[in-house]
């Protein structure tokens, strides 16, 4: 048992690092005042255009597609170097993590070569339209509708949750083509273009006061039927190639997230009723607990890194991280809150109690991010212990006419 | 990287639960509650047939020098099996022995340890005391004198390893159980499987082993040993108690449908992985004496002592009323996780352990 990389992963390692240091250098700090969204963009596509033109783009995907064809362990080693920085990155979490990869999967030659490439070096932004305000958890109720007319479909309705669609450039939509068929038989999976005319983005404000995610609305937007993925009512089996891809990009603790670190430093400049705050039984019980969770899922991570390594897929033991760590953030920024008295609840900028409510506010929002708690006890429930799936009064029945028991 | 079990590890354990689950399991923990034995002496038998008490004593005295890898999983398998036989305690006096025995000491012991000759105990408890308090027994001129109770296979056992009170803290004596001035017996505890004695020094024969620098290193490794141990008993009950879900039914379904009783068993599966995750570390941590022992032992005991508990309760809870019978086999895991709560130390001692151990690692980053 070790940490260490193999040999030709430290070599590799050794060769991101050295280029990461050559070329981004200015983002070793974090930057001395928060990007506006428009430098965040332009940012994110310059060190996009580096990283594709250095061979450090769709590392795992097949070289047909302008992949570099190597292992996931790459792309590991790859974020694990890059996440050492603070280069802008979310830009294209979606796009090239769930849409481009569920485009050249299900795609024609043509729509692949025309998306792709510019996808890779990102000058192209791509969003993902899936939930809508009737489906979120259940996916396979969506209602946005398209409609067959000569060589296009015309779309309407509306998607919700959709990050960066008003700096999107395309989109895979997923939509309803036989409201008389089962909800999962009736869907197909277009590629939208957010330009096109009947397109609008409105951005959602959410409960912490930021705008992260959009709702986006089609009134009669055309696609040609060029830009189908997938055969028509295939779409929710193009979805879960989307899906499945989701799930290994939303993971363990957001990158420089307060962990039991911060609750450590919280602590120690708090003087209590009953002494300092780092002496209390009940505080090092809850940075124990902290440390168990944050760390567990880290070292979890690490098991499926070398199951990787050798080559094995990696079991189940992934689908655990998001569950335990949205959670423990929500308890634990609450409990540092708490222990601050009226500091926990004032804002001061630039403080780790401010960091702590952000945190708090933002554990919310992911406990139903990516899926919510619920739904991932559910998928452990059944695809790692085998139980059987929840009683569903709609799979059978026409869409149309489905009536919740 | 490598964060797994060695290839040799993964062997032994499929060995061992392949032959624990034919001669162990809930049966024999009920033929024992019920027996007046102090253990389970035909299984001892095949046990150090096995060569498990062998296991990490080096082959210069015998054994068959084996890594913490090896231990872990024989720990894990005797939790899962509940085997009623001294192979943990005896492990903890070999182990005490590798840190802190002297040349002599380990020529005197380990071999008989290794043949299953001797039998070792360890005997820490005292009342309310956690590990790290000072004990009342104290040992003066080779004179050991005290009670300690409970102590696990200690009516099992030939020699114990002792903590006993020194100006430095809490450090550990080697003292044989079989001349004048012990007195073994019987301790009733909740655990009615593997049983317990009180042992009472009056002057008894003993010598000091290592320092107490060492009874802090010994209790770091037991507590990664205990860590396996109580992820084997976790799986077994939430295996236990995952088949019954899929089997009983009620309102016309399984009961495995309803999202109430499958989010237990989600709960069971995601507090059984983290503790595996800190076990593991933990093993790390002990097979390469590394500095982070202490940060990762008490990990390994926090979040295992977690799991099973949750584990431990939920299974009577998911089994409803059988599972409160006397009869039903939910009692062995219910009773073991008290057990293996109170065999080391208890969550919150080892927490706040765990605190000083990341207080000393920022310190000494600082």
């Amino acid at each position: 048992m070790d940490f260490n990389d193999t040999p030709a992963e430290a070599e590799y390692r050794a060769r991101v690092r050295a280029w990461i240091e050559a070329n981004a250098g200015e983002y070793l700090e974090p930057p001395a005042k928060p990007w506006g969204l428009d430098e965040f963009v332009a940012r994110s596509k310059a060190w996009q255009a580096k990283k594709h033109d250095a061979g450090y783009v769709g590392l795992t995907w097949p070289k047909e597609v302008g992949g570099q064809g190597l292992s996931p362990m790459h792309q590991i080693i790859f974020n694990q170097e890059e996440s050492r920085t603070f280069v802008p990155t979310g830009l294209y979490a979606i796009g090239l993590g769930m849409c481009i990869p569920t485009v050249f999967t299900h795609g024609s030659p043509e729509v692949i070569a025309r998306y792709v490439p510019k996808a890779l070096r990102g000058e192209e932004v791509w969003c993902q339209l899936f939930s809508e305000p009737v489906a979120g958890s259940d996916l396979a109720s969506i209602r946005t509708r398209a409609v067959r007319d000569g060589d296009d479909w015309v779309v309407n309705g509306q998607k919700v949750w959709t990050s960066f669609a008003h700096r999107s450039d395309f989109g895979i939509v997923v939509t309803r083509t036989d409201f008389d068929a089962p909800k999962h038989k009736g869907l197909t999976m277009f590629i939208v273009d957010m330009k096109a005319p009947g397109v609008e983005v409105r951005p959602i404000r959410q409960m912490s006061g930021s705008s992260d995610f959009n709702e986006v609305f089609f009134t009669d937007v055309r696609i040609p039927d060029s830009h189908r993925l997938g055969a028509v009512g295939d779409g929710w089996k193009v979805s879960l190639t989307t899906l499945m891809h989701e799930r290994l990009a939303v993971g363990g603790k957001p990158r420089h997230a307060p962990g039991y670190r911060t609750l450590m430093e919280v602590a120690k400049g708090i003087e209590t009723d009953t002494g300092p705050a780092l002496e209390r039984a009940d505080v090092r019980q809850r940075i124990a607990d902290t440390y168990i969770a944050d760390e567990g899922v880290k070292l979890t991570q690490m098991r499926a890194l070398s199951a990787l390594s050798k080559g094995a897929i990696p079991g189940p033991e992934q689908s655990i991280a998001k569950v335990v760590v949205a959670k423990t953030m929500q308890d634990m920024a609450a409990f540092a809150l708490d222990l601050a008295e009226g500091s926990g609840l004032a804002v001061t900028p630039g403080s780790d109690l401010e960091r702590l409510q952000g945190s708090y506010m933002w554990a919310a929002g992911l406990r139903i991010a990516g899926g919510t708690d619920e739904i991932l006890r559910n998928i452990i429930a059944e695809r790692v212990l085998g139980l059987p799936g929840d009683l569903r009064g709609d799979k059978d029945t026409p869409f149309s006419a489905i009536k919740p028991l | 990287m490598d964060f797994d079990l060695s290839d040799d590890a993964k062997t032994l354990r499929e060995a061992a639960r392949k032959f624990l689950s034919a001669e162990a399991g809930p049966a024999v923990a009920r033929k024992a509650m019920d027996g007046d034995a102090p253990f389970d002496a035909d299984l001892w038998a095949k046990v150090v047939e096995q060569g498990w008490p062998a296991a990490r004593v080096p082959e210069a005295h015998g054994g068959l020098g084996l890594g913490a890898d090896e231990a872990c999983v024989l720990a894990e398998e005797v939790g899962r099996s509940l085997a009623p036989v001294p192979l943990l305690s005896t492990m903890a006096v070999i182990e005490a022995l590798l840190v802190a025995g002297s040349e002599a000491q380990q020529a005197a012991w380990l071999p008989k340890l290794a043949s299953g000759e001797a039998v070792g105990c360890l005997a820490w408890a005292e009342g309310a005391k956690s590990p790290a308090q000072m004990p009342g027994t104290r040992l003066e001129a080779g004179a050991l004198t005290g009670v300690k109770a409970p102590v696990a296979d200690g009516l099992a056992a030939t020699v114990a390893v002792v903590t006993v009170a020194t100006p430095d803290g809490p450090a550990m004596a080697l003292a044989p159980l079989q001349g004048p001035g012990v007195t073994v017996a019987p301790a009733e505890t909740l655990d009615l499987v593997r049983r317990a004695a009180r042992l009472e020094f009056a002057g008894a024969g003993a010598e000091p082993l290592g320092t107490a620098g060492d009874w802090v290193t010994v209790s770091e490794r037991l507590a990664v040993l205990h860590a396996w141990e109580a992820l084997g008993t976790a799986a077994a009950a939430m295996e236990m108690t995952l088949a019954y879900a899929k089997e009983r039914s009620a309102f016309g379904l399984r009961i495995g449908r309803y999202q109430a009783v499958k989010h237990k068993l989600a709960d069971m599966y995601i507090k059984g992985e983290l503790a595996r995750a800190h076990a593991m570390h933990g093993c790390w941590a002990w097979g390469a004496e590394a500095p982070e022992l202490g940060q990762a032992a008490s990990a390994a005991r926090v979040a295992s002592l977690d799991a099973l508990r949750f584990t431990a309760e939920e299974a009577v809870q998911l089994h409803g009323g059988i599972g409160f019978t006397w009869e039903h086999d939910c009692q062995f895991f219910y009773r073991r996780a008290r057990q293996i709560a109170g065999a080391l130390g208890s969550r919150a001692h080892w927490a706040d352990r765990l605190v000083r151990a990341l207080e000393l690692r920022n310190r000494a980053a600082a």
